[in-house]
């Protein structure tokens, strides 16, 4: 079925790590950077951007014989979009208080890289089972990288992790980590940390 | 007298206080992507200028005669249809879609324009276009019009056209200060000793940070700037 290329199987377990949409890939920086203050909002927009990368990957996946090469963008992003609405609506009617720090993070979804980079690789060349597995990678290793960077702000910025009291009372909140800046800063270090690690393991396979 | 003043925080508020890049993180792609030479940053920072305005006009349009709670457009298509009736339409449920799509044939307009108009200016472009139909910047621009349109209650509240024009051309100048400034940033970088693992996107989100720390020197300039005028 699959005939050439990695398998379901492979391309599940290429997201989460070999080919971190965060770390490896850099994609989807925008939410990457805005949401991830705390882990709540990380969370919740991890689970956001998954639905609508699973939907959207499957939905292209069963009509990629119809799709004409110069039209697919376009059919992606409004398949994207739509998918995004339906999101936005549930974020707005179950969740409203989450759905108003997301702001205009959750639409933004439409624009994430991550999901046209999955819809144009995968999704529109392979059955919708392999897409599927992709998917489904994909989102596991956003939701990682997200989650990874809102910890280390969280803990560093209130000394709490999901509202949980992890450090001290006496612990002096770093303020910028819960700004804007402090959101450069994490993922500028946790990248060159992830770097230095992937070198490392190199080196020490080569000697 | 108000008026001008709104729009002045407006335009100081989008380009230095809520910078795009540096405090809302849309554009990012390109602010790492192509920031590696001062001309070809500032190059993407006047087409991402040039497209944001010619989108957020046409998502402005939109969104007042069509999409928002009682547009006129929808509420004559519905007296067409059923006389009498006082219904109030809204199909901000559309909003997106009818934005991505905007923003898609904005920019396809734009290529073919330029190509046949300004060719030269098309060259210096050409790379960078096709790739800001998926800026973050751009739908981010109309997502702050829809707000401003569509999600305020009370009419005179609601942005007009000068304010929305207002908001995506110094946003978009914004964008262009903050992408030339860290090419020159970065043309600088590129003599120094950067450790291994941090060159590449991880110096630059570095830098970016600091630059962040020094546009959060800007906060509460609008109140000072408004005590000031008013």
């Amino acid at each position: 079925m699959a005939g050439s290329g990695p398998t379901a199987l492979e391309r599940f377990i290429n997201g989460i790590i070999p080919e971190n949409p965060v770390y490896r890939q850099l994609l989807g920086m925008c939410p990457t950077l805005a949401v991830t203050n705390g882990m709540k909002p990380a969370l919740t927009m991890a689970g956001a951007t998954a639905f609508v990368l699973i939907c959207a990957n499957v939905i292209t996946s069963l009509i990629r014989n119809a799709l004409k090469p110069h039209l697919r963008i376009l059919v992606f992003t409004l398949t994207i979009a739509t998918f995004v609405t339906i999101a936005d609506r549930f974020l707005q009617a179950f969740m409203p208080a989450m759905s108003k720090v997301l702001g205009p993070y959750v639409p933004l979804i439409i624009v994430n890289c991550i999901i046209i980079a999955r819809c144009e690789v995968c999704a529109s060349k392979q059955a919708v089972g392999t897409a599927l597995a992709d998917a489904l990678g994909c989102a596991i290793g956003f939701a990682l990288g997200l989650s990874s960077i809102a910890t280390v702000r969280e803990i560093l910025g209130t000394g709490c992790w999901m509202g949980m009291r992890i450090l001290p009372e006496g612990w002096d909140n770093w303020g910028i980590m819960v700004l804007p800046p402090g959101a450069f800063l994490t993922l500028g270090l946790l990248l060159g940390l992830a770097e230095w690690f992937g070198a490392a393991r190199k080196k020490a396979g080569r000697s | 007298m108000d008026h001008l003043v709104d729009i002045l925080l407006i335009a100081v508020g989008a380009a230095f206080i809520n910078n795009f890049v540096l405090h809302y993180f849309v554009g990012i792609c390109p602010f790492i992507g192509v920031s590696r030479r001062v001309d070809q940053a500032f190059g993407m920072g006047l087409a991402v200028t040039f497209v944001v305005t010619i989108a957020s006009f046409l998502a402005w349009v939109f969104t007042w005669f069509v999409t928002r709670p009682g547009a006129p457009v929808t509420a004559w298509v519905w007296h067409l249809f059923s006389p009498g009736s006082d219904a109030v339409l809204d199909l901000s449920i559309l909003n997106y879609i009818i934005y991505i799509f905007v923003i898609a044939s904005s920019v396809q307009f734009v290529e073919m324009y330029l190509k046949k108009f300004f060719p030269a200016l098309f060259k210096a472009f050409g790379v960078y276009l096709p790739l800001i139909t998926t800026n973050c910047a751009i739908l981010f621009a109309c997502l702050e019009i829809m707000k401003h349109v569509s999600g305020v209650r009370n009419p005179a509240e609601m942005w007009g056209l000068d304010q929305a024009l207002t908001l995506a051309v110094f946003g978009g100048l914004g964008f262009a200060l903050a992408i030339t400034t860290m090419a020159g940033i970065r043309e600088e970088l590129d003599l120094c000793d950067i450790p291994e693992p941090l060159k590449g996107p991880g110096i630059t989100l570095l830098t970016a940070g600091i630059m962040a720390m020094a546009f959060m020197g800007f906060t509460g300039v609008d109140r000072g700037l408004a005590a000031f005028l008013r």
